[in-house]
């Protein structure tokens, strides 16, 4: 068999023909949830550390906010924070003359910007657990160690406790973004068309629900996979204090 | 006055029930494929090890909603068309017994898949891999020697795992559980999604006619964050119950 006939074979089954007609936009949605939850997650790191160090505190003062923020965020599922965004937001933006209000609404009216920020406060919330988690886990020894050698509060902060802390909380973090990618499949819901949302347009276009939506399976699978394998090169470099002695 | 429901108060309890009822149906389904799942995961046949392993990878890989839209819309499809294939072959089979038999529909032609029953079996189907995950971390965990010589006292296997190693592997499989089960019941406010008449379908109604969708929706995420707070106590409660008491 020819190579030409080969392919003239593969491609008459429906699938293919649906793959061949339907790639670009599968892959338009990946791109769009890829910059989506690689936006949202670095967007999430900044609310995440002082969070995370506001939770440690003594002071009930400091502690409060930030407690009572991851407190809700964890609590609640990721699709009412995006609804309460998305829909929410109209209920004291719309037809409001405040100068801030007027500045704000057409960000709120953009699908993409509702999800991005519903993405970044719910990631922001849960990695702010983990940074406080790993904080916690720090030992005193070296906090004491540091103390001993004179240095101040911010340097012993960003000097001693967060890089270690960034350590140990890796294999924790990669799970969290394992969750954000999936967690993004709610953009869809909110018309955003990303990987599920590409899915719906070809499930409604076809009337083809196991070619559109294990096809999309298939590559945030993929995707997956590609994260968890990035993430072992990651620990192997920074964990490789931790191996054992090859004698 | 932000909370004032106008009227929609028994929608949104009503709602709230049918959420608390998909959640408890899919803990139980959950519990009962992923006691399944950890057993397969550990059994000496290399067949059902394999097809374990591919369940958990396989669904902790693709977002729930996918698996969701998959079961529910594809789910439909197959099962019409299973039924068909069967009644098909059992009357032709008949036929060949018999030439006067007339055509019967054996298995029912049409069945119509509820998004009550989709939701129940996918989120049961997904959190089952989590919870085979969870259950063999803890199978592992009690000692070996113990069911050994539970064995050696002529205890049948069901005796063995009823008496030792189901209370003792409840004490490890607790915390993971307890996870689990927040997680789940965030999960469900996805049913709506499909089309379920759940709380957050209901928020959703209530905050369309009424042009206060924030409300609504932040109503549904304290309804959350109350059943996150029973549960917490409860799996507190029941992790000092099957703790050991240790002097």
């Amino acid at each position: 068999m020819s190579l030409e006939a080969f392919f003239l074979w593969f491609s008459q089954f429906e699938y293919v023909q649906l793959l061949i007609n339907e790639w670009p936009l599968y892959l338009s949605g990946l791109w769009t949830t890829l910059w989506l939850v690689a936006l949202s997650l670095f967007l999430g790191l900044f609310i995440a550390v002082p969070a995370g160090i506001m939770n440690n505190s003594n002071n009930w003062a400091i502690k409060f906010p930030a407690w009572a923020f991851i407190y809700f965020f964890r609590g609640t599922p990721l699709l009412i924070q995006l609804f309460l965004i998305y829909y929410g937001a109209g209920q004291f933006l719309a037809n409001n003359e405040h100068p801030i209000a007027l500045a704000i609404w057409p960000w709120f009216q953009e699908a993409w910007f509702c999800a991005l920020l519903a993405f970044t406060l719910n990631t922001g919330a849960y990695t702010a657990e983990i940074v406080r988690g790993s904080i916690n886990t720090m030992p005193s020894g070296e906090i004491e160690a540091a103390k001993a050698y004179g240095l101040s509060r911010f340097k012993i902060m960003s000097r001693i406790v967060l890089p270690s802390s960034f350590r140990r909380a890796l294999p924790a973090y990669s799970n969290e973004v394992i969750f954000m990618l999936h967690g993004s499949a709610l953009a869809g819901v909110v018309t955003i068309v990303d990987l599920t949302g590409a899915a719906r347009i070809v499930n409604s276009r076809y009337y083809a629900p196991f070619e559109a939506f294990i096809t999309a399976g298939i590559l945030y699978m993929m995707t997956t996979f590609v994260i968890v394998f990035l993430f072992k090169k990651w620990e192997a470099r920074w964990h490789k204090h931790l191996k054992p002695l090859k004698v | 006055m932000l909370l004032d429901l106008q009227g929609y108060e028994s929608t949104i309890l009503s709602g709230a029930w049918v959420t608390l009822q998909v959640a408890l149906l899919s803990l139980f389904v959950a519990v009962v494929l992923g006691m399944l799942g950890a057993l397969a995961k550990l059994s000496s046949i290399t067949f059902l090890r394999w097809w374990a392993t591919l369940y958990t990878t396989v669904i902790r890989g693709i977002p729930d909603l996918i698996l969701m839209m998959l079961i529910f819309f594809g789910g439909q499809i197959f099962i019409n068309e299973f039924n068909v294939t069967i009644n098909d072959w059992l009357n032709e089979y008949f036929q060949g017994q018999d030439a006067a038999h007339e055509w019967v529909s054996y298995l029912p032609d049409y069945v119509d898949v509820s998004p009550f029953f989709a939701g129940v079996a996918t989120i049961g189907f997904i959190f089952g891999a989590y919870m085979a995950e969870t259950f063999r971390g803890a199978i592992i965990a009690v000692d070996k020697g113990q069911l050994e010589a539970a064995r050696a006292y002529g205890m049948s296997s069901w005796m063995v795992f009823r008496r030792v190693m189901f209370p003792q592997m409840m004490r490890h499989a607790l915390p993971g559980f307890g996870n689990n089960w927040l997680v789940l019941l965030k999960t469900t406010a996805l049913v709506s999604i499909i089309g379920l008449e759940d709380m957050v379908k209901a928020a959703g109604d209530a905050g369309g006619s009424t042009q206060m969708p924030f409300t609504f929706y932040f109503v549904v995420a304290l309804v959350f964050l109350v059943f996150t707070a029973i549960s917490t106590s409860l799996l507190s409660h029941a992790e000092k119950k099957y703790a050991i008491v240790s002097r």
